[in-house]
């Protein structure tokens, strides 16, 4: 598919107590975003206190899985030599998760196919061990 | 004890080092250059110096980012500091002098040299020298980027580009302005990095980088060092230069992130900007806006109130007002996709030197009186308002 690198050039993520749930929950096709037990409100970057009311009660929830393209650009700049360009790098608004964006890929299609507003869906791709959320069009 | 009013902070000598892409001259010594050029533009001797402030500080695991710390300068020039700082963790580049502003009204300190210096291409040019240190894994805030391959802060702003293509418009033809202008500017800069002129037609054919921003709209890696000495206005019996006030600053950090902010930073400190002061955008004779992509510069504008939000496209349109003879006077020095990447203090640099009349061929008409520098604007964000009162 032009545009999406799969290559395991991409740098991984080192696994640690706050962004473990994130990172892993993929491998049972879960997205994760942290969340607050007292207000409700969502927190990501996750971190173990709420940005909304300061309380502590956090813990990762299941999330939708679908969104919508906030914004995007096209790639197109090797940033090293094994890199397949043009890729898409988009920003995603998660459906339910008012004041969270993901920084991601959208996959799936020809670069040119993608536009802010598309409804996009999470499809995991597992790298060692941590599952990426990548995105692709409804 | 009666209250004492603090005293005012002003710029008062500015120094730049000779601009390049893989110097050779250590860039401790390029800080010295321009120590010594401020210095001997303020009339000041490094005795009379007692504050060092730089951004970023050392920057261990890259060399050239940072290459020369403020204790390293305090130490090797012999100063005798009261009060020093150096860090990443403030708002932008200029944050350095909003710093030293507070030692200063604080009396803490009389005369701060500030100063950024950059050896990015000297040191990717002599990796042996300068090593930049490799990790396997990735943490911290870059996490939510580089597993996605967002490894540029050029890949970041381009989607707030985007948002302006898609949502006000924005064309190729109306960006393009801002690199135009800067390498028509840098023409007239003997100390410019890039002094070739730029045709709309090399700009609209040159490679993407990261759409809507092509290989034009981006900076690169220069070698340089560029140093502003901040003084108290009780002080200034003691320099022989005009000195600038620092009128108003503002800053912001729009949760240091560059996707979980609805807003680059550069909108909240535009407005509070003009909170602090009585002036107003239109009272603004040159405005020396961040660069490092085009983008940053059209976002500052419109930060700034000289356009509505989304109407920065059609303000630089064409180029006219934001030339040397426009109503607004941009990046006179040829902003850092002409005259280098300086890193946010050519921007203060530039607006001393207009706002003192000596811009030489570049010097814009009449007597400007206020000028705007800016640095950053993506997650960080600072604004300074420069008077010749």
């Amino acid at each position: 598919m032009a545009g999406y690198n799969s290559s395991s050039a991409r740098p991984s993520p080192r696994l640690d107590a706050d962004n473990r749930a994130f990172w892993t929950g993929g491998e049972v096709g879960e997205l994760r975003i942290h969340r607050c037990q007292d207000c409700q409100g969502y927190i990501h970057p996750p971190r173990p206190v709420c940005r909304h009311c300061l309380s502590d009660r956090v813990a990762p929830t299941v999330v939708a899985g679908t969104g919508v393209i906030d914004t995007f650009t096209v790639n197109y700049q090797k940033w090293f030599p094994a890199m397949d360009v043009p890729f898409v790098i988009a920003r995603v608004a998660l459906d339910g998760v008012p004041g969270v964006y993901l920084t991601t890929n959208i996959i799936g299609c020809e670069v040119d196919a993608v536009d802010i507003g598309d409804r996009v869906r999470v499809k995991f791709e597992q790298h060692g061990d941590v599952w990426l959320p990548l995105f692709e069009k409804i | 004890m009666a209250a004492t009013l603090a005293p005012q902070a002003y710029i008062t000598g500015v120094g730049q080092s000779e601009v390049g892409i893989k110097l050779t001259r250590h860039p401790l010594l390029l800080t010295v250059d321009a120590v010594r050029e401020a210095l001997g533009e303020a009339g000041l001797t490094i005795g009379q110096i007692d504050g060092v402030s730089t951004y970023p500080g050392r920057v261990a695991a890259m060399p050239g980012f940072s290459p020369v710390g403020a204790d390293e300068l305090v130490d090797a020039l012999g100063i005798r500091a009261t009060w020093y700082a150096g860090g990443g963790e403030i708002t932008s580049q200029l944050g350095a002098v909003v710093a030293a502003v507070g030692a200063i009204r604080s009396g803490q300190a009389r005369h701060v040299i500030c100063f950024r210096t950059v050896y990015e291409a000297a040191a990717i040019a002599r990796p042996d020298e300068y090593p930049v240190q490799r990790r396997d894994k990735t943490e911290g805030n870059s996490q939510w980027f580089s597993p996605f391959n967002a490894l540029s802060a050029v890949t970041w702003t381009a989607q707030y580009a985007m948002r302006h293509v898609k949502k006000y418009g924005l064309t190729r033809e109306q960006l393009a302005q801002i690199a135009l202008t800067d390498r028509a500017h840098a023409l007239l800069n003997p100390r410019a990095l890039v002094r070739e002129p730029l045709t709309i037609d090399q700009y609209l054919s040159a490679r993407m980088i990261s759409s809507p921003l092509c290989l034009y709209d981006c900076d690169r890696f220069t070698d340089a060092s560029t140093v502003l000495i901040v003084s108290a206005g009780d002080a200034l019996d003691e320099v022989s230069c005009t000195p600038i006030r620092i009128a108003a600053m503002a800053g912001t950090v729009e949760r240091l992130s560059w996707d979980q902010a609805e807003w680059m930073a550069c909108y909240a400190t535009g407005k509070d900007l003009w909170k602090r002061t009585d002036y107003k955008p239109s009272d603004v004779d040159t405005a020396q806006l961040y660069d490092g992509f085009s983008f940053q510069a059209l976002a500052w504008i419109e930060s700034l109130g000289f356009c509505g939000v989304g109407e920065g496209g059609k303000f630089i349109e064409g180029g006219r007002r934001i030339a040397l003879d426009g109503e607004l006077p941009l990046n006179t020095f040829g902003g850092q996709l002409g005259a280098g990447r300086l890193h946010g203090f050519g921007f203060a640099h530039e607006a001393v030197t207009q706002l003192r009349g000596n811009g030489g061929a570049r010097q814009i008409k009449g007597e400007p009186r206020v000028a705007v520098a800016a640095s950053g604007g993506g997650p960080l964000a600072t604004a300074l308002l420069l008077t010749r009162d």
